[in-house]
Protein backbone atom coordinates (compact mmCIF):
# COMPACT_ATOMS: atom_id res chain seq x y z
CA UNK A 1 0.00 0.00 0.00
CA UNK A 2 2.85 2.59 1.00
CA UNK A 3 4.79 1.66 -2.30
CA UNK A 4 1.79 2.09 -4.28
CA UNK A 5 1.16 5.45 -2.33
CA UNK A 6 5.06 6.55 -3.14
CA UNK A 7 4.04 5.50 -6.50
CA UNK A 8 1.48 7.74 -7.13
CA UNK A 9 2.56 10.80 -5.84
CA UNK A 10 6.37 9.91 -7.96
CA UNK A 11 3.68 9.93 -10.82
CA UNK A 12 1.76 13.15 -10.41
CA UNK A 13 5.44 15.14 -9.71
CA UNK A 14 5.98 13.19 -12.81
CA UNK A 15 2.67 15.12 -14.65
CA UNK A 16 3.76 18.52 -12.89
CA UNK A 17 7.74 17.89 -14.32
CA UNK A 18 6.33 17.60 -17.63
CA UNK A 19 4.29 20.16 -18.14
CA UNK A 20 7.29 22.27 -16.54
CA UNK A 21 9.39 21.23 -19.34
CA UNK A 22 7.12 21.04 -22.11
CA UNK A 23 8.76 24.46 -23.66
CA UNK A 24 10.61 22.21 -25.71
CA UNK A 25 7.40 20.77 -27.53
CA UNK A 26 6.11 23.47 -28.48
CA UNK A 27 9.45 25.98 -29.82
CA UNK A 28 10.65 22.87 -31.89
CA UNK A 29 6.92 21.52 -32.84
CA UNK A 30 8.65 19.13 -35.60
CA UNK A 31 9.13 16.93 -32.34
CA UNK A 32 5.66 16.48 -31.44
CA UNK A 33 4.71 16.50 -35.27
CA UNK A 34 6.34 13.61 -35.24
CA UNK A 35 4.93 11.98 -32.25
CA UNK A 36 1.65 12.69 -33.26
CA UNK A 37 2.75 11.07 -36.85
CA UNK A 38 4.10 7.77 -34.43
CA UNK A 39 0.34 7.57 -31.99
CA UNK A 40 -1.85 9.27 -34.44
CA UNK A 41 -1.31 8.87 -38.06
CA UNK A 42 -0.47 5.33 -37.44
CA UNK A 43 -3.47 4.32 -35.10
CA UNK A 44 -5.73 5.34 -38.51
CA UNK A 45 -6.29 1.98 -39.33
CA UNK A 46 -7.20 0.25 -36.49
CA UNK A 47 -9.38 3.32 -35.68
CA UNK A 48 -11.50 3.85 -38.30
CA UNK A 49 -11.67 -0.16 -39.34
CA UNK A 50 -13.16 -0.34 -35.78
CA UNK A 51 -15.79 2.76 -35.86
CA UNK A 52 -17.12 1.35 -39.03
CA UNK A 53 -17.92 -1.81 -37.71
CA UNK A 54 -19.33 -0.68 -34.06
CA UNK A 55 -21.31 2.02 -36.40
CA UNK A 56 -22.76 -1.23 -38.45
CA UNK A 57 -23.08 -3.05 -35.37
CA UNK A 58 -25.08 -0.28 -33.58
CA UNK A 59 -27.39 0.04 -36.58
CA UNK A 60 -28.29 -3.41 -36.63
CA UNK A 61 -29.11 -3.35 -33.44
CA UNK A 62 -30.52 -0.24 -33.23
CA UNK A 63 -33.12 -1.07 -36.29
CA UNK A 64 -33.68 -4.33 -34.22
CA UNK A 65 -35.45 -2.04 -31.10
CA UNK A 66 -36.16 0.81 -32.79
CA UNK A 67 -38.70 -1.15 -35.46
CA UNK A 68 -40.32 -2.45 -32.68
CA UNK A 69 -41.92 1.06 -31.74
CA UNK A 70 -42.44 1.84 -35.14
CA UNK A 71 -39.40 4.40 -34.92
CA UNK A 72 -37.04 3.02 -37.06
CA UNK A 73 -36.29 6.62 -38.84
CA UNK A 74 -35.09 7.76 -35.34
CA UNK A 75 -31.99 5.53 -36.25
CA UNK A 76 -29.80 8.27 -37.32
CA UNK A 77 -29.85 9.97 -34.44
CA UNK A 78 -29.40 6.42 -32.30
CA UNK A 79 -26.26 6.10 -33.95
CA UNK A 80 -24.86 9.52 -33.83
CA UNK A 81 -25.73 10.13 -30.18
CA UNK A 82 -24.10 6.67 -28.98
CA UNK A 83 -20.91 7.30 -30.91
CA UNK A 84 -20.26 11.20 -30.20
CA UNK A 85 -21.54 11.38 -26.72
CA UNK A 86 -19.37 7.85 -26.04
CA UNK A 87 -18.58 4.78 -27.56
CA UNK A 88 -16.35 7.71 -29.91
CA UNK A 89 -14.25 9.03 -27.12
CA UNK A 90 -14.51 5.71 -25.04
CA UNK A 91 -13.59 3.22 -27.54
CA UNK A 92 -11.20 5.31 -29.61
CA UNK A 93 -9.13 5.86 -26.13
CA UNK A 94 -8.86 1.84 -25.27
CA UNK A 95 -7.80 1.34 -28.97
CA UNK A 96 -5.67 3.68 -28.59
CA UNK A 97 -4.54 2.92 -24.96
CA UNK A 98 -3.91 -0.68 -26.80
CA UNK A 99 -2.28 0.73 -29.72
CA UNK A 100 0.02 3.71 -29.46
CA UNK A 101 0.01 3.57 -25.02
CA UNK A 102 1.71 0.30 -25.13
CA UNK A 103 4.38 1.65 -27.70
CA UNK A 104 5.43 4.39 -26.33
CA UNK A 105 5.72 2.69 -22.68
CA UNK A 106 7.75 0.39 -24.91
CA UNK A 107 9.65 2.40 -26.90
CA UNK A 108 10.59 4.69 -23.50
CA UNK A 109 11.34 1.58 -21.59
CA UNK A 110 13.50 0.04 -24.01
CA UNK A 111 15.70 3.51 -24.19
CA UNK A 112 16.13 3.05 -20.32
CA UNK A 113 17.59 -0.22 -20.44
CA UNK A 114 19.86 0.76 -23.18
CA UNK A 115 21.08 3.63 -21.04
CA UNK A 116 19.58 5.87 -24.01
CA UNK A 117 17.93 7.72 -21.66
CA UNK A 118 21.21 8.22 -19.31
CA UNK A 119 22.98 8.87 -22.21
CA UNK A 120 21.29 11.68 -23.10
CA UNK A 121 21.38 13.30 -19.38
CA UNK A 122 25.10 12.99 -19.29
CA UNK A 123 24.99 14.87 -22.80
CA UNK A 124 23.18 18.02 -20.70
CA UNK A 125 19.79 17.40 -22.44
CA UNK A 126 16.63 16.42 -20.48
CA UNK A 127 14.94 13.45 -20.94
CA UNK A 128 11.88 14.35 -19.99
CA UNK A 129 11.71 17.61 -22.44
CA UNK A 130 13.25 15.64 -25.19
CA UNK A 131 11.59 12.31 -25.30
CA UNK A 132 8.48 12.44 -22.24
CA UNK A 133 6.78 15.63 -23.57
CA UNK A 134 7.05 15.31 -27.31
CA UNK A 135 5.10 11.85 -26.70
CA UNK A 136 2.97 13.20 -23.90
CA UNK A 137 1.70 16.40 -26.43
CA UNK A 138 1.50 14.18 -29.56
CA UNK A 139 -0.36 11.35 -28.02
CA UNK A 140 -2.81 14.52 -26.29
CA UNK A 141 -3.37 16.26 -29.82
CA UNK A 142 -4.01 12.83 -31.58
CA UNK A 143 -6.53 11.13 -29.35
CA UNK A 144 -9.80 13.78 -30.03
CA UNK A 145 -8.84 13.91 -33.68
CA UNK A 146 -8.81 10.20 -33.73
CA UNK A 147 -11.99 10.07 -31.89
CA UNK A 148 -13.46 12.20 -34.50
CA UNK A 149 -12.56 9.89 -36.91
CA UNK A 150 -14.08 6.55 -34.83
CA UNK A 151 -17.74 8.72 -34.66
CA UNK A 152 -17.44 9.75 -38.53
CA UNK A 153 -16.70 6.09 -39.70
CA UNK A 154 -19.21 4.77 -37.08
CA UNK A 155 -21.85 7.20 -38.20
CA UNK A 156 -21.02 6.25 -41.77
CA UNK A 157 -20.99 2.21 -41.11
CA UNK A 158 -24.91 2.82 -39.37
CA UNK A 159 -25.56 4.96 -42.42
CA UNK A 160 -24.44 1.19 -44.68
CA UNK A 161 -26.47 -0.85 -42.29
CA UNK A 162 -29.50 1.41 -41.62
CA UNK A 163 -30.30 3.15 -44.92
CA UNK A 164 -28.16 1.05 -47.79
CA UNK A 165 -28.85 -2.44 -46.69
CA UNK A 166 -32.19 -2.29 -44.15
CA UNK A 167 -33.40 0.30 -46.45
CA UNK A 168 -34.31 3.04 -43.72
CA UNK A 169 -35.51 6.14 -45.35
CA UNK A 170 -32.36 8.09 -45.82
CA UNK A 171 -33.85 11.69 -45.64
CA UNK A 172 -35.28 10.76 -42.07
CA UNK A 173 -31.36 9.32 -41.34
CA UNK A 174 -30.07 12.08 -42.04
CA UNK A 175 -32.38 14.79 -41.08
CA UNK A 176 -33.53 13.68 -37.72
CA UNK A 177 -29.60 13.64 -37.04
CA UNK A 178 -28.76 17.09 -37.84
CA UNK A 179 -32.02 18.42 -35.91
CA UNK A 180 -31.18 16.42 -33.00
CA UNK A 181 -27.54 16.05 -32.41
CA UNK A 182 -26.56 19.53 -30.35
CA UNK A 183 -23.25 21.15 -31.42
CA UNK A 184 -22.46 22.30 -27.59
CA UNK A 185 -24.17 19.82 -25.94
CA UNK A 186 -22.82 16.24 -27.57
CA UNK A 187 -20.20 17.11 -30.18
CA UNK A 188 -18.15 19.62 -27.55
CA UNK A 189 -18.58 17.32 -24.70
CA UNK A 190 -17.44 14.39 -27.27
CA UNK A 191 -13.95 16.24 -27.54
CA UNK A 192 -13.73 17.20 -24.24
CA UNK A 193 -14.11 13.57 -22.88
CA UNK A 194 -11.56 12.36 -25.51
CA UNK A 195 -8.82 14.86 -24.51
CA UNK A 196 -9.16 14.21 -20.86
CA UNK A 197 -8.65 10.22 -22.12
CA UNK A 198 -5.72 11.60 -24.25
CA UNK A 199 -4.23 13.15 -21.24
CA UNK A 200 -4.76 10.05 -19.51
CA UNK A 201 -3.51 7.42 -21.72
CA UNK A 202 -0.31 9.44 -22.63
CA UNK A 203 0.44 10.54 -18.46
CA UNK A 204 -0.06 6.53 -18.17
CA UNK A 205 2.17 5.52 -21.05
CA UNK A 206 5.23 7.58 -20.53
CA UNK A 207 5.29 7.40 -16.99
CA UNK A 208 4.96 3.42 -17.21
CA UNK A 209 8.14 3.55 -19.61
CA UNK A 210 10.04 5.96 -17.67
CA UNK A 211 9.35 4.44 -14.62
CA UNK A 212 9.85 0.67 -15.87
CA UNK A 213 12.64 -1.68 -14.94
CA UNK A 214 15.62 -1.28 -17.29
CA UNK A 215 15.10 -5.36 -17.68
CA UNK A 216 13.34 -7.33 -20.69
CA UNK A 217 10.69 -8.22 -18.18
CA UNK A 218 10.40 -5.05 -17.04
CA UNK A 219 9.39 -3.52 -20.21
CA UNK A 220 6.87 -6.50 -20.39
CA UNK A 221 5.30 -5.39 -17.25
CA UNK A 222 4.97 -2.35 -17.62
CA UNK A 223 3.85 -2.35 -21.11
CA UNK A 224 1.52 -4.61 -19.54
CA UNK A 225 0.46 -2.14 -16.94
CA UNK A 226 0.06 0.91 -19.29
CA UNK A 227 -2.87 -1.02 -21.07
CA UNK A 228 -4.82 -2.08 -18.00
CA UNK A 229 -4.26 1.11 -15.91
CA UNK A 230 -5.50 3.31 -19.00
CA UNK A 231 -8.49 1.25 -19.62
CA UNK A 232 -9.46 1.01 -15.87
CA UNK A 233 -9.16 5.46 -15.52
CA UNK A 234 -11.16 5.25 -18.91
CA UNK A 235 -14.08 3.52 -17.94
CA UNK A 236 -13.82 5.72 -14.33
CA UNK A 237 -13.42 8.57 -16.07
CA UNK A 238 -16.01 8.77 -18.27
CA UNK A 239 -18.49 7.62 -15.84
CA UNK A 240 -17.85 10.71 -14.10
CA UNK A 241 -17.65 13.27 -16.61
CA UNK A 242 -20.60 11.59 -18.28
CA UNK A 243 -22.38 12.34 -14.97
CA UNK A 244 -21.45 15.91 -14.69
CA UNK A 245 -22.04 16.93 -18.49
CA UNK A 246 -25.41 14.86 -18.87
CA UNK A 247 -27.18 14.73 -15.83
CA UNK A 248 -30.55 15.83 -16.30
CA UNK A 249 -30.26 15.91 -20.21
CA UNK B 1 47.64 25.71 -18.87
CA UNK B 2 45.85 24.97 -15.93
CA UNK B 3 47.65 22.65 -13.53
CA UNK B 4 44.67 21.98 -10.73
CA UNK B 5 43.88 18.45 -11.56
CA UNK B 6 40.56 18.26 -13.40
CA UNK B 7 38.97 15.79 -11.31
CA UNK B 8 39.46 15.38 -7.84
CA UNK B 9 37.86 12.73 -5.31
CA UNK B 10 38.13 13.14 -1.58
CA UNK B 11 36.97 10.63 1.11
CA UNK B 12 34.39 9.62 -1.27
CA UNK B 13 31.35 7.02 0.18
CA UNK B 14 28.64 6.03 -1.34
CA UNK B 15 25.98 3.73 -0.97
CA UNK B 16 22.67 2.28 -2.12
CA UNK B 17 20.03 2.00 0.72
CA UNK B 18 22.32 0.37 3.09
CA UNK B 19 24.57 -1.44 0.76
CA UNK B 20 27.98 0.54 1.26
CA UNK B 21 29.26 0.60 -2.92
CA UNK B 22 32.32 2.73 -2.31
CA UNK B 23 34.25 3.46 0.77
CA UNK B 24 36.44 5.81 1.42
CA UNK B 25 37.48 6.68 -2.08
CA UNK B 26 40.75 9.31 -3.14
CA UNK B 27 41.67 9.55 -6.42
CA UNK B 28 42.94 12.70 -8.97
CA UNK B 29 42.80 12.80 -12.93
CA UNK B 30 45.64 14.97 -13.82
CA UNK B 31 44.71 17.17 -16.94
CA UNK B 32 45.84 15.87 -20.91
CA UNK B 33 46.12 11.81 -18.95
CA UNK B 34 44.72 8.58 -19.44
CA UNK B 35 43.53 7.11 -16.33
CA UNK B 36 42.13 3.90 -15.97
CA UNK B 37 39.51 2.43 -13.11
CA UNK B 38 39.82 -1.52 -12.81
CA UNK B 39 38.21 -4.04 -10.88
CA UNK B 40 36.33 -7.11 -11.25
CA UNK B 41 32.71 -6.72 -11.77
CA UNK B 42 30.60 -5.20 -9.52
CA UNK B 43 33.35 -3.35 -7.65
CA UNK B 44 31.46 0.03 -7.84
CA UNK B 45 33.70 1.37 -10.86
CA UNK B 46 30.73 2.51 -12.68
CA UNK B 47 28.92 4.06 -10.11
CA UNK B 48 32.02 5.57 -9.30
CA UNK B 49 32.02 7.78 -13.01
CA UNK B 50 28.41 8.13 -12.15
CA UNK B 51 29.14 10.09 -9.39
CA UNK B 52 31.96 11.87 -11.49
CA UNK B 53 29.05 12.91 -14.22
CA UNK B 54 26.85 13.87 -11.30
CA UNK B 55 23.88 11.41 -11.96
CA UNK B 56 24.51 10.04 -8.44
CA UNK B 57 25.47 12.25 -5.05
CA UNK B 58 27.59 10.80 -2.93
CA UNK B 59 26.91 9.62 1.06
CA UNK B 60 29.59 11.53 2.03
CA UNK B 61 33.39 13.04 0.61
CA UNK B 62 33.36 15.54 -2.27
CA UNK B 63 33.45 15.03 -5.97
CA UNK B 64 35.43 18.21 -7.93
CA UNK B 65 35.14 18.53 -11.37
CA UNK B 66 37.18 21.50 -12.81
CA UNK B 67 37.25 23.23 -9.45
CA UNK B 68 33.34 22.39 -9.08
CA UNK B 69 31.61 20.50 -6.44
CA UNK B 70 29.58 18.36 -8.24
CA UNK B 71 27.22 17.45 -5.98
CA UNK B 72 26.45 20.92 -4.92
CA UNK B 73 25.45 22.27 -8.53
CA UNK B 74 22.14 22.89 -9.04
CA UNK B 75 20.56 21.58 -12.19
CA UNK B 76 21.58 24.32 -14.58
CA UNK B 77 25.03 24.31 -13.55
CA UNK B 78 25.38 20.32 -13.45
CA UNK B 79 23.95 20.77 -17.31
CA UNK B 80 26.93 23.43 -17.88
CA UNK B 81 29.05 21.50 -16.78
CA UNK B 82 28.32 18.15 -18.95
CA UNK B 83 28.37 19.73 -22.22
CA UNK B 84 31.87 19.56 -21.18
CA UNK B 85 32.12 15.96 -20.68
CA UNK B 86 31.50 13.17 -23.07
CA UNK B 87 30.61 9.87 -21.85
CA UNK B 88 30.90 6.37 -24.12
CA UNK B 89 28.74 3.85 -22.54
CA UNK B 90 29.05 0.17 -22.26
CA UNK B 91 27.83 -0.60 -25.22
CA UNK B 92 27.13 2.68 -26.94
CA UNK B 93 23.44 4.09 -26.14
CA UNK B 94 23.38 4.67 -29.47
CA UNK B 95 19.81 6.63 -29.94
CA UNK B 96 18.15 3.75 -32.08
CA UNK B 97 15.34 5.95 -33.76
CA UNK B 98 18.50 8.26 -35.39
CA UNK B 99 21.31 7.85 -38.16
CA UNK B 100 25.12 7.65 -37.45
CA UNK B 101 25.20 10.67 -38.49
CA UNK B 102 21.95 12.34 -36.62
CA UNK B 103 23.38 10.37 -33.61
CA UNK B 104 26.62 12.16 -33.91
CA UNK B 105 25.17 15.92 -34.46
CA UNK B 106 22.95 15.14 -32.21
CA UNK B 107 24.43 17.64 -29.17
CA UNK B 108 25.74 20.23 -31.75
CA UNK B 109 21.97 20.54 -32.69
CA UNK B 110 20.98 20.44 -29.36
CA UNK B 111 23.42 22.93 -27.75
CA UNK B 112 24.46 25.44 -30.43
CA UNK B 113 22.65 27.30 -32.71
CA UNK B 114 25.49 26.59 -35.78
CA UNK B 115 24.07 26.37 -39.10
CA UNK B 116 23.25 22.81 -40.90
CA UNK B 117 25.86 22.83 -43.29
CA UNK B 118 28.71 23.09 -40.30
CA UNK B 119 26.91 20.51 -38.70
CA UNK B 120 27.99 18.42 -41.43
CA UNK B 121 31.27 19.44 -41.81
CA UNK B 122 31.93 18.77 -38.36
CA UNK B 123 30.05 15.71 -38.08
CA UNK B 124 32.26 14.30 -40.89
CA UNK B 125 35.85 15.47 -39.28
CA UNK B 126 34.56 13.38 -35.71
CA UNK B 127 33.00 10.39 -38.14
CA UNK B 128 36.71 10.64 -40.07
CA UNK B 129 38.96 10.39 -36.98
CA UNK B 130 36.97 6.95 -36.05
CA UNK B 131 36.95 5.89 -39.45
CA UNK B 132 33.20 5.66 -40.27
CA UNK B 133 32.97 8.42 -42.78
CA UNK B 134 31.07 5.97 -44.43
CA UNK B 135 29.28 4.82 -42.26
CA UNK B 136 27.33 7.97 -42.03
CA UNK B 137 23.67 6.86 -43.56
CA UNK B 138 23.47 3.30 -41.59
CA UNK B 139 21.09 3.11 -38.55
CA UNK B 140 22.53 1.64 -35.51
CA UNK B 141 20.95 -1.50 -36.05
CA UNK B 142 22.92 -2.06 -38.89
CA UNK B 143 26.31 -1.67 -37.11
CA UNK B 144 28.25 -4.36 -35.85
CA UNK B 145 29.58 -3.44 -31.98
CA UNK B 146 32.88 -2.06 -32.81
CA UNK B 147 31.25 0.07 -34.57
CA UNK B 148 28.76 1.31 -32.28
CA UNK B 149 30.92 1.54 -29.98
CA UNK B 150 32.97 3.84 -32.38
CA UNK B 151 30.07 5.78 -33.55
CA UNK B 152 29.31 6.47 -29.47
CA UNK B 153 32.94 7.70 -29.27
CA UNK B 154 32.43 10.04 -32.25
CA UNK B 155 29.17 11.37 -30.47
CA UNK B 156 30.86 11.60 -26.75
CA UNK B 157 33.66 13.93 -28.76
CA UNK B 158 30.86 15.80 -30.74
CA UNK B 159 31.63 18.98 -28.78
CA UNK B 160 35.66 18.83 -27.80
CA UNK B 161 34.78 17.72 -24.22
CA UNK B 162 37.22 18.65 -21.75
CA UNK B 163 36.47 15.22 -20.15
CA UNK B 164 35.37 11.92 -21.82
CA UNK B 165 34.54 8.90 -19.63
CA UNK B 166 34.68 5.27 -21.06
CA UNK B 167 32.45 2.78 -19.11
CA UNK B 168 33.50 -0.41 -19.97
CA UNK B 169 34.72 0.69 -23.74
CA UNK B 170 36.53 -2.96 -24.21
CA UNK B 171 33.34 -5.20 -23.76
CA UNK B 172 32.47 -8.10 -25.46
CA UNK B 173 34.47 -6.68 -28.77
CA UNK B 174 36.60 -8.76 -31.25
CA UNK B 175 40.57 -8.17 -31.50
CA UNK B 176 40.77 -5.79 -33.98
CA UNK B 177 38.17 -3.47 -32.70
CA UNK B 178 39.74 -3.68 -29.27
CA UNK B 179 43.01 -2.49 -30.43
CA UNK B 180 41.04 -0.08 -33.03
CA UNK B 181 39.05 1.44 -29.78
CA UNK B 182 42.37 1.45 -27.76
CA UNK B 183 44.07 3.46 -29.92
CA UNK B 184 41.69 6.01 -30.63
CA UNK B 185 41.01 6.37 -26.86
CA UNK B 186 44.64 7.49 -26.44
CA UNK B 187 44.55 9.29 -29.80
CA UNK B 188 41.42 11.78 -29.66
CA UNK B 189 42.91 11.99 -26.26
CA UNK B 190 45.86 13.65 -26.93
CA UNK B 191 44.23 15.53 -29.97
CA UNK B 192 41.87 16.91 -28.17
CA UNK B 193 43.86 17.80 -25.20
CA UNK B 194 40.99 16.10 -22.99
CA UNK B 195 41.48 14.09 -19.81
CA UNK B 196 40.35 10.34 -20.13
CA UNK B 197 38.56 8.29 -17.79
CA UNK B 198 38.37 4.00 -18.38
CA UNK B 199 36.45 2.16 -15.99
CA UNK B 200 37.20 -1.15 -17.19
CA UNK B 201 38.28 -4.69 -16.77
CA UNK B 202 40.10 -5.60 -19.60
CA UNK B 203 44.11 -5.63 -18.51
CA UNK B 204 46.31 -6.38 -21.16
CA UNK B 205 44.62 -3.87 -23.51
CA UNK B 206 44.07 -0.49 -21.10
CA UNK B 207 47.92 -1.38 -20.20
CA UNK B 208 49.12 -0.34 -23.61
CA UNK B 209 47.44 3.27 -23.53
CA UNK B 210 46.81 4.46 -20.09
CA UNK B 211 49.14 6.78 -17.80
CA UNK B 212 48.11 6.03 -14.65
CA UNK B 213 45.76 3.01 -13.08
CA UNK B 214 43.62 2.62 -10.13
CA UNK B 215 42.64 -0.70 -8.71
CA UNK B 216 39.42 -0.72 -6.68
CA UNK B 217 37.81 -3.64 -4.76
CA UNK B 218 34.90 -4.14 -2.75
CA UNK B 219 34.46 -0.31 -3.27
CA UNK B 220 38.31 0.56 -2.02
CA UNK B 221 41.22 1.57 -3.47
CA UNK B 222 43.43 -1.04 -3.19
CA UNK B 223 46.22 0.00 -5.48
CA UNK B 224 47.63 2.67 -7.64
CA UNK B 225 50.52 3.06 -10.43
CA UNK B 226 51.81 3.71 -13.51
CA UNK B 227 51.23 0.66 -16.20
CA UNK B 228 54.17 -0.66 -15.25
CA UNK B 229 54.50 -0.46 -12.01
CA UNK B 230 50.63 -2.58 -11.87
CA UNK B 231 52.28 -5.23 -14.16
CA UNK B 232 55.20 -5.64 -11.87
CA UNK B 233 52.81 -5.35 -8.41
CA UNK B 234 53.38 -7.96 -5.89
CA UNK B 235 49.70 -7.32 -4.18
CA UNK B 236 47.84 -10.69 -4.38
CA UNK B 237 44.71 -8.88 -5.79
CA UNK B 238 46.58 -7.30 -8.18
CA UNK B 239 49.10 -9.87 -9.47
CA UNK B 240 45.90 -12.36 -9.34
CA UNK B 241 43.79 -9.81 -12.06
CA UNK B 242 46.77 -8.56 -13.86
CA UNK B 243 47.68 -12.22 -14.87
CA UNK B 244 44.24 -13.67 -14.73
CA UNK B 245 44.74 -16.48 -12.65
CA UNK B 246 41.81 -18.67 -11.80
CA UNK B 247 42.23 -18.66 -7.93
CA UNK B 248 44.17 -16.04 -5.14
CA UNK B 249 42.56 -12.96 -2.92
CA UNK B 250 39.43 -13.51 -5.23
CA UNK B 251 38.20 -16.96 -4.24
CA UNK B 252 37.38 -19.59 -7.58
CA UNK B 253 34.36 -20.67 -5.13
CA UNK B 254 31.46 -19.15 -3.85
CA UNK B 255 31.05 -19.37 -0.55
CA UNK B 256 29.33 -22.48 1.00
CA UNK B 257 29.49 -25.21 3.47
CA UNK B 258 32.41 -27.32 3.38
CA UNK B 259 32.29 -29.72 0.16
CA UNK B 260 31.72 -32.75 2.37
CA UNK B 261 29.08 -31.56 4.96
CA UNK B 262 27.40 -30.81 1.55
CA UNK B 263 27.81 -34.42 0.05
CA UNK B 264 26.43 -35.73 3.40
CA UNK B 265 23.78 -33.96 4.01
CA UNK B 266 22.41 -35.40 0.92
CA UNK B 267 23.28 -38.98 1.80
CA UNK B 268 21.15 -38.18 4.30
Amino acid sequence: MTSRLWQLGFASRFFIAIFLYSGTSFRRFQLTLREVFFSGVMSLIIIMVSGLFVGMVLGLQGYDTLQRYGSAEALGILVALSLVRELGPVVAALLFASRAGSAITAEIGLMKATEQLSAMEMMAVNPIARVVAPRFWGGVISMPLLAALFSAMGIFGGYLVGVVLIGVDEGSFWSQMQATVDFREDIVNGIIKSFVFGVIVSWVAVFEGYDAEPTAEGVSGATTRTVVTSSLAILAADFVLTALMFRGV
Amino acid sequence: MNQEPLVQIRDLNFSYDNRKILSGINLTIPRGKVVAIMGSSGCGKTTLLRLIGGQLKPSSGEVKVNGQIVDQLDSAGLYAMRRRMGMLFQFGALFTDMSVFDNVAFQMREHTDLPEDLIHDLVMMKLHAVGLRGAQNLMPSELSGGMARRVALARSISLDPMLVMYDEPFAGLDPISLSVIGVLIRKLNDALGASSIVVTHDVQESLKIVDYVYFVSAGKIVAEGTADEIRQSKIPYVHQFVWGEADGPVPFHYPSMPYGDEMMQAVN
